[in-house]
């Protein structure tokens, strides 16, 4: 992790605390994303990974600590400049989020009608590539309502994929796939953030999905309410000497360790 | 930026250069250059020289699958030369021949015998459902009579506050207005004649035998026929309704039944509070005429009978039900998404003030004959 020192930044939290009433989530939590890598946020359900992206993005205003984005304020961000931050993100949701009054394309085609300048039938297009890149092609004018909740997400990777974000942020995308989509799409994630140099930060518990696309992770745990790992997901397996990390990853009951 | 260059257009093999950035944001212009490019070439090979292209995401890729897929004659094929080995393999993964035809597409036939047979499945549906409803619906509220405590109860006193308690300001607010338009605008015609003290009856009897409940049923379906159609359709949307028809609880008894004990319960009360506060609007107009306060009750108490009170408030209890019926039945009705249920709010509505007027004109009728 030496090289760590000399690449560019692109997410940076800082002693971030997420409450809400009086229920503090996470406490005092730091780290940072690099340019270009695969950036896992793992933990056991309840641990506050979606809480966190959702800081990250700026949904969720922090209690306290600072989040940015390639050196912007994310929460101080407003106007012109909010919106210049949300289109270097894109984003997919645990449960998929589509429009339901839209149909499969016109959900991917939104933002590519709303954000550029491309003709009709180059929108089309690209929106049946990027469905196509999920393994949607043929379902172009279904309404999501339509498709089982696998797809659906899929389609949902797709929309928050149609403008290219520097950054695509991806809440648990594996769940509800199965095996062999799971890994064709981790095949496409990996092949995006090697050659157009997106960085992806991918909300998981996913371990398989972990270990091959990830190139670091945190780790949460709800009992610190923050990070008890952090590291290459195949040094963490072998040499973590913390309990709850090698328990997650090797997949065994807590209670033993109790 | 993305550039586009059309090298040597009169050769065998014209090129077609792309440099800079392959991006969703500067393709636009670039993309119908590009086609026109290829239209006017129609029987040449071309060459995509994508040398010079240092960037390339999904909309670049589109742009190369778009020349690609376009037919052309085996002699005069498209080829992509130079693309940087990493935007080679984003591209190696479509065959753009598959994006030839558009995506199928699924549109209901348009033949008039084949709509004219849709719309009236779909009508004789919908009248099914409401006979089913209506059935089950008067099941379950007997059985409720006879088994009180298999009631929710407390499901039921939530939704009395909420659809009555709460609903008492608009109502005060409307029924208040009715009474003051109502005595006002008949009080100057009135006058001429010298007989103001007349309006007390007529604000009398308009607000307890029509206006009262009428208005009261109205405001009931625009505020909790429209709550209860969203409400149960987001649960039907959220697979709670069949969640609760798996745990063998009967969605009618478990939703329907409170609600509909609930406006039933609900509405009379809110009625009588709406006569009286528009005899109240009614008795402060009186004032600007010089008719004092007790001589306006005097007149209202004689002319307005108990039986004009009580035909309203029958009339109330019926629209109640109708409006807290068809509330429910739009919203288990309710099909998938957001969308649908704003339809069955809408709808909710809608039928349920049809209804409303539809049943007042009936017992109006009624009543005539009886001679209430």
């Amino acid at each position: 992790m030496g090289t760590n020192r000399d690449r560019e930044v692109v997410i940076k939290v800082e002693g971030l605390t997420a409450a809400f009433d009086d229920r503090t989530i996470l406490e005092n939590v730091s780290f940072e994303v690099y340019k270009g890598e695969v950036f896992g946020i793992l933990g056991g359900s309840g641990s506050g990974k979606t809480v966190l992206v959702r800081h990250v993005i700026g949904l969720y205003e922090p209690a306290a600590g600072r989040v940015s984005i390639e050196g912007q304020d994310v929460a101080a961000a407003q106007g012109e400049a909010r919106l210049a931050l949300l289109r270097r993100i894109g984003v997919m949701y645990q449960l998929g989020a589509l429009f339901g009054s839209m149909t499969l394309l016109e959900n991917v085609s939104l933002p590519l009608e709303e954000y550029t300048e491309l003709p009709a039938e180059a929108i089309e297009l690209v929106g049946r590539l990027k469905l196509k890149l999920v393994g949607l092609e043929g379902f172009e004018h279904h309404m999501p309502s339509e498709l089982s909740g696998g797809m659906q997400k899929r389609a949902a990777i797709a929309r928050a994929m149609a403008l290219d974000p520097a950054i695509l942020f991806l809440d648990e995308p594996s769940s509800g796939l199965d095996p062999v989509t799971a890994a064709d799409f981790d095949q496409t994630v990996l092949r995006l953030a090697q050659t157009l140099g997106i960085t992806v930060v991918v909300v998981t518990h996913d371990l398989a999905s972990t270990f091959t696309i990830c190139d670091r992770v945190i780790m949460l745990h709800k009992q610190t309410k923050g990070i008890i790992a952090e590291g290459d997901p195949h040094e963490l397996r072998k040499t973590s000497d913390n309990p709850l990390v090698r328990h997650f990853f090797n997949r065994e009951p807590e209670a033993e360790a109790a | 930026m993305a550039q586009l260059t059309l090298t040597a257009p009169g050769a065998a093999t014209p090129i077609l250069a792309l440099a800079g950035r392959l991006d969703a944001a500067s393709l636009g212009p670039i993309w119908a250059q590009a086609r026109q490019a290829l239209a006017s070439n129609p029987d040449r090979p071309i060459v995509v020289d994508c040398a010079r292209v240092d960037y390339c995401d999904g909309a670049g890729i589109a742009l190369l699958v778009d020349l690609l897929r376009a037919e052309r004659a085996p002699a005069a094929a498209v080829r992509i030369e130079g693309l940087r080995e990493g935007f080679q393999r984003l591209l190696d993964q479509y065959d753009p021949a598959e994006f030839r035809a558009p995506p199928p597409r699924r549109e209901i036939s348009g033949s008039w015998i084949e709509r004219l047979g849709r719309t009236g499945r779909s009508f004789w549906q919908g009248t099914y459902e409401l006979i089913t409803f209506v059935g089950e619906g008067m099941a379950a509220v007997v059985a409720a009579l006879r088994h009180p405590r298999s009631v929710r109860w407390r499901d039921a006193i939530l939704v009395a506050e909420e659809a009555g308690v709460n609903a008492l300001p608009i109502v005060a607010l409307i029924g208040f207005l009715m009474g003051v338009i109502l005595s006002f605008q008949s009080a100057v015609a009135m006058r001429q004649f010298g007989a103001e003290i007349y309006v007390a009856d007529l604000v009398g009897l308009a607000m307890s035998r029509e206006l009262g409940p009428l208005m009261t049923a109205i405001l009931l379906a625009g505020r909790s026929g429209a709550a209860f159609a969203a409400e149960i359709g987001t649960m039907k949307v959220n697979d709670e309704v069949n969640a609760l028809a798996t745990m063998g609880l009967d969605p009618v008894r478990f939703l329907v039944v409170p609600r509909v004990l609930a406006a039933v319960a609900m509405t009379p009360l809110l009625s009588v509070f709406a006569v009286l506060i528009g005899l109240v609007g009614g008795a402060m107009v009186m004032q600007l005429f010089e008719i004092p306060f007790y001589t306006y009750y005097l007149e209202v108490v004689n002319r307005v009978q108990l039986n004009d009170l009580m035909g309203g408030l029958f009339k109330s209890v019926v629209f109640g039900v109708l409006v807290a019926g068809i509330g429910c039945l739009r919203g288990l009705q309710t099909r998938t998404g957001a969308a649908a249920v704003g339809l069955s709010a809408t709808s909710a509505v809608v039928t349920g003030i049809v209804l409303i007027v539809a049943v007042d004109g009936i017992f109006a009728v009624i009543f005539y004959y009886l001679d209430i």
